[in-house]
């Protein structure tokens, strides 16, 4: 293995919470820049906790994580903008930072005094600017505009000049932050090409992202940080794979504790729940217009609702194709012989995506004591990604509802492919002979 | 800070660049363009002119014609000036530069510096047409000091410029208190009076601790008043000083450079 390119040390890093002053007096700051007055730990934020990595020569690297997590962080420690406040960090060759782009330039002055001063400030000679200048524009497809003031330039091409000059700095060391939105998507294109390039010249990249397509595809390594911690490290999939997974469990999370706090909200459970002339009248029609709640007489009590994945595992986040269950967990004080359990599932912004019950089905009530589970199991939940809401009910043939559960009930649906709508069909693709498509990545 | 001291020679390219580009910046979108560099010296030296030799009549002899005496001090006084009260946000609106590109931020006060130096560079032809006018004729042999004195000036601006712009970043109110103690030290050295006129005497002192002072004598004695450059010691001792001043200033700036990136 060859020598790193990049060493983090035990780095940690703590800022000031609040902007306020770093010196107590103006002595102080002026005998000594380390004789800092010390912070009480309530005013420190510690973006990053004790993080090691090394990353080889030639290796492209990717920091993943959610916002807040310290990539940022780390990026600047690499490129020299932060020291670290415990620990070392080694970078070995020139680095060139995709951080901010276009960060040096002079609105006033034309886009092509601003390259020759960018270059100048990330390291070049002006020889080598004037060598690579024709380069430049023509990557940054601003071969008309170039004697504009900058001021005039839209920002798209700003940023796009400013790419253009850091990546012919021509670094061994190449930090990216979260820049390939800059353009549209051709000039996206083109800068994985040119990534792609650095990669073949055995040059090293960190790259920080949020696009996790990217990292699998890109990285030969990655590490996931999580608030300022070290979560995971080493094969891109899976370290991706890890962190989808911990979005997910918080998602879920926080689902759940959002459906807590929606049935909390609807009051208490049914057998308090008023009843009346109002309530009955509730059919599919008007439930379109009902706000979220709970109501019913309580003859039927609905006492728990929890999704369940194909494993039993009750969860708040199914991924597309996955079956589903909803487990209802039902009381009746008295004997009940009318009842129809129904379920209603719709979008979040409030569109039926399909609605059924018991009396639909042709099911006719016989008898109901006691305590007793409903289970609706959908083998393959074809939905594409996004949040639904469901209601649940249990209610006499005639409408009147024992209990109605009026979008308490959230659920999230995860796809890896992105289409559009809402109801996935199981479907497949055939081509006849004459239409190729490159094998799959 | 030796090490950063001798990075800062390897970024020359990089401060002759910004000045140039703050230059251009400057004027861009102005009818008058580069001619306001010559306008603004020559409005000020109208200005001052009018004011102390016809509203408020100045009758010292030694000073006549007053409007060339006035303009020798004046205009690197303006310099001076102007440098210490931009250099106090340089670091502020550099920001950018410092937070998100790795760059050596003492290169934006002395940038400021160099670049308040140009438009007193553009001011000495309009000193010299007005020396022409009046028909002054300046010292000579002693002239080859001028540059001293600017070279001098030059270095002491600059370490003030480090120490103050430094601050600036932690207390904003540096930049308040820089420019009104600038309004009080122009008054307090002798560029608008002759600090050997007898009305002085008593402050003289006063004058011998003023840095300023001395540059603004010498630069009076040498293009101005006819014999010797009597006041050469001083200056020299001031350039001296200000060696140490820069070394100190730098140190000061080189401790405070970690905290620019988390402060500005």
């Amino acid at each position: 293995m060859s020598s790193p390119a990049i060493t983090l040390d035990h780095v940690s890093k703590i800022y000031r919470r609040y902007g306020g002053r770093q010196f107590s007096t103006l002595k102080s700051a002026l005998l000594s820049g380390d004789l800092v007055r010390k912070l009480r730990p309530e005013e420190t934020f510690q973006a990053l906790k004790d993080v090691s990595f090394t990353v080889p020569k030639g290796c492209t690297y990717g920091v993943v994580g959610r916002n807040g997590s310290g990539k940022s962080t780390a990026l600047k420690l690499v490129a020299g903008i932060t020291k670290p406040t415990i620990g070392t960090v080694q970078v070995d060759g020139r680095i060139s930072a995709l951080i901010e782009l276009g960060a040096g330039f002079h609105p006033e002055i034309s886009g092509r005094e601003n390259v020759f001063i960018n270059g100048i400030m990330l390291g070049l000679t002006k020889k080598e600017i004037t060598k690579r200048f024709d380069e430049i524009v023509e990557f940054a497809e601003l071969t008309e505009f170039i004697d504009a003031p900058v001021k005039t330039y839209s920002s798209g091409m700003y940023m796009r000049l400013g790419f253009a000059v850091a990546i012919h700095v021509d670094p061994d060391v190449l930090l990216v932050d979260e820049v390939l939105a800059v353009g549209d998507e051709g000039f996206t294109h083109k800068c994985l090409d040119k990534f792609g390039e650095f990669k073949r010249r055995g040059k090293t990249i960190l790259l920080v992202t949020h696009s996790l397509g990217l990292v699998e595809r890109f990285c030969d390594e990655a590490v996931w940080l999580d608030a300022g911690e070290k979560k995971a490290e080493g094969d891109p999939t899976r370290v991706v794979g890890t962190y989808v997974t911990d979005v997910a469990r918080q998602e879920e999370r926080f689902l759940a504790a959002a459906d807590e706090k929606a049935k909390q909200d609807a009051g208490g459970a049914g057998q308090a729940a008023p009843s009346g002339p109002v309530a009955a009248e509730h059919h599919f029609g008007d439930m379109n217009q009902a706000g979220e709640g709970r109501w019913g007489s309580g003859g039927v009590e609905i006492a728990s609702v929890d999704f369940q994945d194909a494993n039993g595992q009750s969860t708040h986040v199914f991924h597309t194709g996955e079956q589903m269950r909803v487990i209802l967990g039902v009381k009746a004080a008295a004997p009940v012989r009318d009842f129809v359990f129904g379920i209603g599932l719709f979008t979040a912004d409030g569109a039926m995506v399909y609605g059924t019950n018991t009396d639909i089905e042709e099911l006719e009530s016989d008898r109901l004591e006691g305590e007793a589970t409903v289970t609706l199991t959908v083998d393959s939940l074809d939905l594409v990604e996004g949040t639904y809401k469901l209601d649940v009910a249990v209610h006499k043939r005639d409408g009147a509802p024992y209990d109605y559960h009026r979008l308490l009930h959230t659920f999230r649906v995860k796809s890896r492919i992105k289409d559009g709508g809402i109801y996935r069909p199981k479907h497949r693709w055939d081509f006849s002979t004459a239409i190729k498509f490159k094998p799959p990545k | 800070m030796w090490h950063n001291l001798g990075q800062l020679l390897r970024y020359r390219g990089l401060i002759q660049s910004l000045v140039a580009r703050d230059l251009k910046a400057r004027y861009r979108g102005s009818m008058l363009g580069f001619f306001w560099s010559f306008v603004n010296p020559l409005m000020l030296l109208l200005i001052y002119n009018w004011v102390f030799t016809y509203l408020l009549e100045n009758r010292s002899q030694d000073t006549q014609p007053y409007a060339v005496f006035m303009f020798t001090a004046l205009l690197p006084w303006t310099w001076f000036q102007s440098s210490l009260n931009e250099v106090t946000g340089s670091l502020i609106s550099g920001g950018n530069l410092i937070k998100k590109v790795l760059f050596p931020a003492e290169v934006l006060p002395i940038v400021t510096v160099l670049g308040n130096m140009i438009h007193f560079i553009f001011g000495l032809p309009i000193l010299a047409a007005f020396m022409w006018w009046y028909g002054v004729v300046p010292n000579w042999p002693q002239l080859p000091w001028f540059f001293v004195i600017v070279a001098v000036q030059l270095l002491f601006t600059i370490a003030l410029g480090l120490v103050l712009s430094a601050l600036a970043v932690h207390f904003r109110d540096v930049k308040d208190l820089v420019s009104n103690l600038l309004t009080f030290w122009f008054f307090a050295t002798p560029i608008i009076y002759w600090y050997a006129d007898e009305r002085f005497k008593d402050y003289k002192f006063y004058f011998d601790l003023n840095p300023f002072s001395h540059l603004a004598i010498s630069y009076q004695e040498v293009l101005f008043f006819d014999g010797g450059f009597g006041h050469w010691l001083w200056l020299l001792a001031l350039g001296g000083a200000s060696v140490v001043l820069f070394l100190a200033a730098y140190w000061i700036f080189d401790r405070l450079r970690d905290s620019f990136s988390e402060a500005v």
